[in-house]
């Protein structure tokens, strides 16, 4: 939702960042206000992906330039684990299985990291048993997945729910999904969805990566935003979404090549 | 070409491996072979004196035997070690650190030799027996050194040499469900000393059973410890076996278990090695009739500058048998490991099904391991699969573990911890399961 005179929690300015010395991000600009939800689209390789893991501290990218503010501290210059801890919440395009760890024992890690930051006491292990039991519901989430290793033998969309489930656990500030919707069947796209509507609150923000409307529909956005060759082109209410189903990206581009040349 | 250097330490350095003295090194350890037995059960002389016309024909092995290319023993062949005498003082705070509430049944050993005041056999189910040579079964004595594998020098060495016997013997059809836990402490001593290990389970047709085998060293010292083990499993019997060695850091450590497995028998073993300055340890499994099912986790962690080797074998003889084995190294400094797990299918053996995997995770640029998965098929309708992999941490999956709000530090453990973990969790007592999972990480640390 927009709201007059909100928090700014994430302000990025000209933002570049490379890989291997391969340049990625040229110069993007987003500001997001508490209570927002802000839709990045674009076609592959626009950039994307790479704008969520700058964004979440990724050590392959190297920012070159430009400045990333999130509630008015520089995110730059802090590590993965803080920006995690100071409510940067990133959910993974692939979740990476680690065996051998029970998913109950990493979201309690986790979980008290946050808290430890925050300079609450760690919740033991029976408590914290009773708070992720509860939100479960967010997701649907059978308590077995508990008990398995983390991400380990799930399908795509449990694995999604699980990303979904941390986030219910550390109730991020900014919440930035990375193509959570990608390899999801409509049910499981309904439960992620609902989930991260549960989850967005006039106190929050949410960044949705994606490459498909259809995510849209059950996430409604402020904001769209289209992304190309490393820039935000343009930006647009919900219904820009539904233009960029009906007539592709190439209009965009277009319009963004005209609107260059005329300067 | 021989060269004479009239240097005075040259009778300390180092043997070289493949020369002949290795066969003095082996003289010097039977000379110290136990001649007046202290109890003497019908057929122990003759077991004794099989091993040692079987060692007669041997010698040592250097790394130019196949089986030790990458194991040196020269840190062994090196050091003159004494036979330990025992001693089964200690002070009880020390045990309780050592056992476990849920294995009420345990025989404890110090330096070989039996320790009944340590020992708990009281609560001994209806349907076990464990006992000492003393009050051995005859008909158990004569099952020792029976078994494929038990030629092997270092095998046929320790059933020369062994000053006691732990049996553990479970009567046909009973189900014990109380873990028996195996124990052989060692104990600090001044000068270097050898210690012989032995046990002897028999698990009888329809049986089942929890044995938990430990090797741990009550304080830091030079040591050998020479251990051999024997499992029969009768038809459809069923052991659950762990085997931990935790030895002291300088430790040489060798053993055996030797496995038989009669028809719809059930064996797993969990194998975990962390101690020891140099450690092998040789499983060999011999199915010897249809159907059984065999289940091998193994764990090593290296560190430091140890050398961890474990030479597994298995061996089918029916059809209808069942595999699978996962062996994982944790390997970090200087260290070294080395996994060789031999699966044999001959033509008999139609409709196996076995897996192996050896996975390995290297902590450091220096840390080696040489894995040999080794799958000899002769049968022709079976599924086989076998695989290694070697990787250092992922750092992606660090990455992950930080967007999560663990530090670098926090999420390489927890990553380690998972990855032994998954051996360390198939042990059957959750206190071992913390105390060994506590053991790998302050090594890593």
């Amino acid at each position: 939702m927009i709201i007059e005179n909100s928090e700014l929690i994430l302000s990025v300015r000209n933002l570049a960042a490379e890989v291997d010395g391969t340049p990625i991000l040229k110069g993007l600009n987003l500001d997001i206000k508490a209570g927002e939800i802000h839709a990045i689209m674009g076609p592959n390789g626009s950039g994307k992906s790479t704008f969520s893991k700058v964004l979440a501290g990724h050590p392959v990218y190297t920012v070159t330039g430009g400045e990333v503010l999130y509630k008015g501290q520089n995110l730059l210059e802090l590590e993965p684990e803080d920006r995690a801890r100071s409510g940067v919440f990133l959910a993974f395009q692939y979740p990476l299985e680690i065996p051998g760890v029970s998913n109950l024992d990493f979201l309690r890690v986790a979980y008290n990291s946050k808290r430890q930051h925050e300079g609450l006491e760690e919740l033991d292990a029976f408590d914290f048993d009773d708070l992720v039991r509860e939100r479960l519901d967010v997701v649907k989430m059978d308590p077995a997945f508990l008990d398995r290793s983390v991400n380990e033998g799930f399908s795509g969309g449990e694995k999604k729910r699980n990303e979904i489930l941390q986030m219910a656990l550390l109730a991020p500030t900014l919440a930035i999904l990375d193509e959570t919707d990608s390899g999801l069947d409509i049910d499981a796209l309904k439960i992620v969805a609902n989930g991260v509507n549960q989850l967005a609150k006039p106190d929050n923000a949410t960044l949705l990566i994606t490459h498909y409307q259809r995510l849209l529909d059950y996430i409604v956005p402020d904001f769209v935003h289209v992304m190309a060759e490393g820039r935000i082109l343009t930006t647009g209410g919900k219904e820009l979404a539904q233009e960029l189903e009906a007539r592709g990206y190439d209009w965009v581009r277009e319009e963004d090549m005209a609107e260059v040349a005329a300067r | 070409m021989t060269l004479q250097i009239s240097s005075p330490d040259t009778v300390d350095k180092p043997l070289r491996s493949g020369t002949p003295d290795r066969q003095a090194y082996l003289a010097a350890l039977l000379q110290q072979r136990p001649l007046v037995e202290k109890v003497s059960p019908v057929g122990l002389e003759e077991v004794r004196d099989r091993a040692l016309s079987l060692i007669q024909e041997q010698a040592l092995p250097s790394n130019h035997d196949e089986d030790w290319r990458f194991t040196d023993l020269s840190a062994l062949y090196q050091t003159a070690f004494q036979r330990a005498s025992g001693s089964t003082t200690l002070p009880t705070p020390d045990l309780e650190a050592l056992t476990w509430t849920e294995a009420s049944v345990r025989l404890v050993f110090v330096n070989g030799v039996y320790a009944p005041t340590l020992s708990s056999i009281s609560a001994c189910p209806a349907g076990l027996k464990v006992s000492t040579l003393a009050d051995a079964d005859p008909g158990a004595i004569a099952q020792l050194g029976q078994q494929q594998g038990m030629t092997e020098v270092f095998t046929a060495l320790n059933t020369v040499c062994f000053e006691d016997v732990a049996v553990v013997e479970v009567a046909q059809n009973q189900i014990i469900d109380t873990p028996i836990h195996l124990l052989f402490l060692t104990t600090a001593k001044d000068t270097p000393s050898v210690n012989y290990p032995r046990s002897l389970v028999i698990a009888h047709n329809n049986s089942s059973a929890t044995l938990i085998e430990e090797y741990v060293a009550l304080a830091e010292s030079t040591y050998f410890t020479n251990a051999v083990t024997e499992v029969w499993l009768g038809q459809n019997a069923q052991l659950n076996h762990s085997r931990i060695q935790r030895e002291a850091k300088q430790a040489i450590h060798i053993g055996k278990t030797a496995v038989s497995q009669d028809r719809d028998s059930r064996y797993t073993l969990t194998s975990l090695s962390l101690g020891g300055q140099m450690s092998r340890h040789n499983p060999v499994i011999v199915p010897t009739a249809e159907q059984t099912d065999t289940t091998l986790n193994g764990l090593t962690l290296a560190v430091d500058q140890q050398i961890a080797d474990t030479h597994s074998e298995l061996s089918f003889t029916g059809s209808h048998c069942t595999a699978q084995q996962l062996h994982k190294c944790i390997v970090d400094d200087r260290a070294r490991a080395v996994f060789n797990g031999k699966i044999f299918v001959p033509k008999a053996a139609q409709q196996t099904n076995a897996s192996q995997l050896s996975r390995n995770l290297l902590l450091s640029a220096k840390a080696r391991v040489d894995t040999k998965p080794q799958l000899e098929i002769v049968a022709d309708d079976v599924k086989c699969a076998h695989g290694a992999t070697v990787s250092q941490l992922d750092d992606d999956e660090i990455f992950y573990l930080q967007s999560r709000g663990l530090d670098r530090k926090s999420a390489g453990d927890l990553l380690v911890e998972g990855f032994a973990a998954e051996i360390i969790d198939q042990i059957p007592m959750i206190e071992l399961r913390q105390t060994l999972l506590n053991a790998v990480l302050s090594q890593i640390r």
